[in-house]
């Protein structure tokens, strides 16, 4: 097997204010191979964007810090990194698409120029082979008119269009690897299909590895080849996509699935399955398995001690972090 | 249910003075000083001698154990002035910012919901607000016999516009919230509507900038009174003070530290206190997220 | 549908002007809905669907006459409230409520939640303080959330307990009809779930009639009884849920049903990507609007605008092709 390309070991990422700490990311590990499709899921508060900000240390100064785990990219430890070295991984090694595409990019300056500007900051291209390579960029993400949309303002493209060029930008210096955090969460549906499209034939041709981070099990089916489902902080479980749809054996996220709002053929629906109570506070530290509280299977040693990561059904790659996995998927 | 509630609303225990000193230092340290201030206003006939006697024997005498800072080309009492000016330096700030505050919400409310009120209003307003504040206010006083009231008057007139712009933008913001469209939809009629959903969203604002407007009246007040346009010249104010120690302040320099060093002690203060306002009041900096 | 429908709707338009320049001269109109029509029976939930930009949320406040319509006509209970002055209309909404999306700008953040949920109840000034309290304590109740919860803020609450909250205001006049505008969009899958059965609890034992806002085709099949697909301020297909999902027959209802990522990466279905944006509705394309993304348009949809095709009541839809 392959060495992977990123491979995070019990990462943990806090937030302090007066109030206190915040254990935002609690203990997570994973690991992403050479041109993989990962997905890391989870509902808000779960410490998947945080994961994704510490990966590049893009996190708020002073509020937020990895206090533990390490964060190997291409075997270089990105923790140890100073903030120059770090520069350097960015944009260039890795690239990385936000939420919201309209505070993302500058809304002073012309999408040539901040699509160029990677270039030639970390390949030293000059000006006009910065912005040649700009426009090949728009080209790749299908942008009609590259050439005149160059000296376009941010505000001057649609929501799918806007995302598209921070695609340009975040794949313009080839990096192996894509960081996108929500992507296409505020976007419309037919556009989102537009844009997983792109990023998929994007991802065939340059073969850069995507880490996608979604609360939507739709589109982690849909373009996904592993999975990481995320709950307070921690990892519950990890499988390859389809073994996690058909056989999902963490509690949570057979909770998950089930309460997914789907229509079925019929008269008027029935009630959905609900998982009962709330996501526990993040400010305390949490004894036992985070998720025990609401859990049907839960028993006394799930409440003492947090479950390491079992593998489910013989199966290496899928793993859950469950005491009861035999039950559960029993039942 | 409510058990998982209490879980999100963990209110860290936050009881005790200090807890709220330590927050919000620059508001308890601009308060503190208000409060020494006022106190001294107050209790000016005890712990101030006469402001007004004039002994011309004893002018321009330098600290001392009688006079605690000197005298001033009169032979009046440089201390005694300074507290009694304290007086009419307070009572202006205040009731300017109270004139100002009131007169600059209702019109302001008025403006943020109606479109032709708007129209016509913030022209005006704009207008005014292109005079400078001074000249206004010497305008004013001139056209009038001088008194506290009137220079009140004077002041809070300019400061109006300032009000009315901030009101109305906050009524313009707050308007289009949801929770106000929701209790149109439940039927509340205009009136409750400005009282309970707009007005209290105008407060925290307001309150801030009547702390400014209360500054801003003070130094006001005490150049109107320095260019001799504002209250009789034998009450004593800090303007009228610093204006006639300016001959002597080559050799009288403390005629004008207790009136310069006072003005510039309570302005400060009150924007102290409005800076900590502000904070205290913003729920994004207060909780520091 | 038995008997007369609770809300009948006409030929539904609302234009709002652009204004440029120093007399605020009227440039251009966004036509953000352009003649919609539909009917909901009592008790019944109807869905409007579409991305952003079709109007769907702009219908939702032309019936509650939160804005006023440029023309056409909405029936209520049998009576035309299009027309009514301020103070008729106020008494008509303690039969139409409305739910609304933003959980956290619904809901004004200096009042407790007992107070908010009181205020439709202190406006019609029915009942006594006390009684008005025991109501409020029943309608807590019933969306779940503990008598504690009366003094409490909006912002000691979470996202789905304010949405209950929400729920409970629109709830405490009796309305027979509540429209829902994207009720659980800013929420949780998980939290979606718990609010979606209690909206569906709440019909059941009140016999509510839903006219459901949203974006999100599996909500949506899940909720509705029947659906109506809306695109550039038009309704482009109507009918009984299951007809309309299982046999789409618009080409935008179609690339909707399959650009819906599936929670299966197993599921075959028609995959139909459209290209482009959504046209702006200032400018909507010549005869049919969709027709400048329609993998299916002919020369004669650019020309000609599809009227709505089939008899009221029945699965229509607005497209010359038979697909």
């Amino acid at each position: 097997m392959t060495a992977p390309l990123l491979d995070v070991q019990d990462l943990k990422t806090h937030f302090f204010n007066e109030d206190g700490v915040t254990r935002a990311v609690d203990g997570l590990s994973f690991a992403v191979a050479p041109q993989e499709t990962v997905g890391i899921v989870g509902e808000s508060g779960c410490g998947k964007t945080v994961t994704a900000l510490s990966i590049l240390q893009l996190l708020p100064p002073r509020l937020g810090r990895i206090v533990g785990g390490r964060i190997l990219f291409e075997g270089t430890d990105l923790t140890t990194l100073g903030e120059g070295a770090l520069r350097a991984v960015r944009g260039d090694r890795i690239g990385m698409i936000f939420q919201e595409p309209m505070t993302s990019l500058n809304p002073v300056l012309s999408i040539g120029h901040q699509i160029a500007e990677a270039v030639r900051i970390h390949k030293g291209a000059s000006a006009s082979a910065a912005r040649a390579r700009a426009r090949q960029m728009l080209d790749l993400v299908k942008i009609p008119d590259a050439a005149r949309r160059l000296d376009d303002y941010p505000h001057q493209f649609s929501g799918g269009m806007r995302q598209r060029v921070m695609i340009a930008m975040a794949l313009a210096c080839d990096p192996k690897m894509l960081i996108a955090d929500e992507p296409t969460t505020a976007l419309d549906v037919t556009i989102q299909a537009q844009v997983l499209k792109l990023m998929l034939e994007l991802k065939a041709k340059t073969g850069a590895a995507i880490v996608l981070i979604t609360h939507d099990l739709g589109v982690v089916a849909e373009t996904c080849q592993r999975v990481v489902v995320m709950y307070a902080g921690r990892k519950v479980e990890e499988a390859p996509v389809r073994q996690l749809f058909t056989c999902p054996a963490h509690p949570y996220t057979r909770g998950l699935l089930a309460s997914i709002a789907r229509g079925k053929a019929g008269a008027r629906a029935k009630r959905l399955k609900e998982i009962p109570g709330m996501v526990p506070s993040l400010r305390e530290p949490i004894v036992g398995c985070a998720f025990a509280p609401r859990c049907q299977f839960a028993v006394e040693a799930c409440r003492r001690q947090q479950p390491g990561l079992m593998p489910v059904a013989g199966e290496p790659q899928h793993q859950a972090a469950c005491l009861r996995v035999g039950e559960v998927l029993a039942s | 249910m409510t058990v998982a509630a209490a879980q999100i609303a963990r209110v860290p225990n936050r009881s005790g003075i200090w807890y709220f000193v330590r927050r919000n230092p620059t508001l308890v340290g601009g308060l503190f000083v208000l409060a020494l201030v006022a106190l001294a206003a107050l209790m000016a006939p005890l712990i101030a001698g006469d402001p007004i006697l004039a002994k011309p024997v004893n002018r321009l005498r330098p600290p001392s154990q009688v006079n605690w800072l000197g005298t001033d080309q009169l032979g009046r009492d440089v201390w005694a002035r300074t507290v009694y000016g304290a007086r009419i330096s307070l009572v202006v700030g205040l009731s300017v910012a109270a004139i100002a505050m009131t007169i600059g919400l209702l019109i302001g409310l008025l403006a943020g919901f109606s479109r032709t009120v708007e129209s016509v209003v913030m022209r005006l307003m704009d207008g005014l607000m292109a005079i400078p504040a001074i000249l206004l206010a010497i305008a004013f006083v001139s056209l009038s016999k001088a008194s506290v009231s009137i220079v009140v008057a004077a002041i809070a007139l300019p400061e109006i516009p300032r009000v009315v712009r901030l009101v109305r933008s906050v009524v313009l913001s707050v308007r289009e919230q949801p929770f106000v469209e929701a209790a149109v939809a439940s039927g509340t009629r205009l009136p409750k509507i400005l009282r309970r959903h707009i007005l209290p969203a105008t407060m925290p604002p307001l309150i801030v900038q009547a702390t400014y407007v209360a500054a801003s009246a003070i130094l006001i007040e005490a150049a109107l009174s320095f260019l001799g346009a504002g209250t009789p010249p034998e009450v004593p104010t800090w303007g009228n003070m610093i204006a006639s120690s300016r001959v002597y302040l080559g050799l009288a320099p403390w005629t004008i530290f207790g009136p310069g060093v006072a003005l510039a002690l309570v302005v400060l203060a009150v924007n102290l206190v409005g800076d900590g306002l502000r904070d205290h009041l913003d729920p994004r900096i207060a909780r520091r997220m | 549908m038995s008997g007369a429908p609770i809300l009948d709707v006409k030929h539904l338009k609302k234009h709002f002007p652009v204004r440029r320049g120093l007399l605020q001269r009227t440039v251009a109109e966004i036509k953000a809905v352009d003649g919609v029509s539909f009917a909901l029976a009592a008790g019944e939930t109807l869905c409007l669907v579409g991305e952003s930009g079709c109007g769907k949320s702009t219908v939702g406040r032309l019936i509650l006459r939160l804005i006023d319509p440029t023309s056409g006509d909405i029936v209520f209970k049998g009576e035309s409230i299009t027309s009514l002055s301020r103070e008729a209309m106020r008494d008509k909404r303690q039969r139409l409520q409305i739910v609304f999306q933003d959980p956290y700008a619904s809901l004004n953040p200096r009042l407790t939640a007992g107070t908010i949920v009181a205020e439709p109840l202190e406006n019609f000034d029915r009942l006594g303080r006390a009684e008005r309290e025991g109501r409020v304590r029943e309608l807590f109740a019933r969306v779940g959330l503990g008598a504690d919860a009366l003094s409490k803020y909006p912002f000691e609450f979470s996202g789905g307990q304010r949405q209950r909250l929400g729920i409970a205001r629109a709830l405490a006049l009796s309305p027979s009809l509540i429209v829902a505008d994207e009720p659980v969009s800013a929420l949780d899958v998980s939290v979606q779930a718990q609010v979606l059965n209690l909206m569906m609890d709440l019909q059941e034992e009140l016999g509510l009639a839903y006219l459901f806002i949203s974006h999100d085709l599996g909500v949506v099949e899940h909720m509705a009884d029947r659906v109506a697909v809306m695109y550039l301020g038009r309704i482009v297909e109507i009918g009984q849920k299951e007809e309309v999902f299982a046999r789409p027959r618009h080409p935008y209802t179609r690339a909707l049903i399959s650009a819906a990522p599936l929670p299966n990466p197993d599921a075959k279905r028609e995959r139909i990507v459209l290209e482009g944006d959504v046209p702006s509705p200032m400018t909507p394309p010549s005869g049919c609007h969709f027709h400048t993304r329609c993998p299916f348009a002919v020369p004669r949809c650019r020309a000609e605008y599809p009227e709505l095709r089939g008899e009221a009541g029945s699965h229509r839809f607005a497209c010359h092709l038979d697909l």
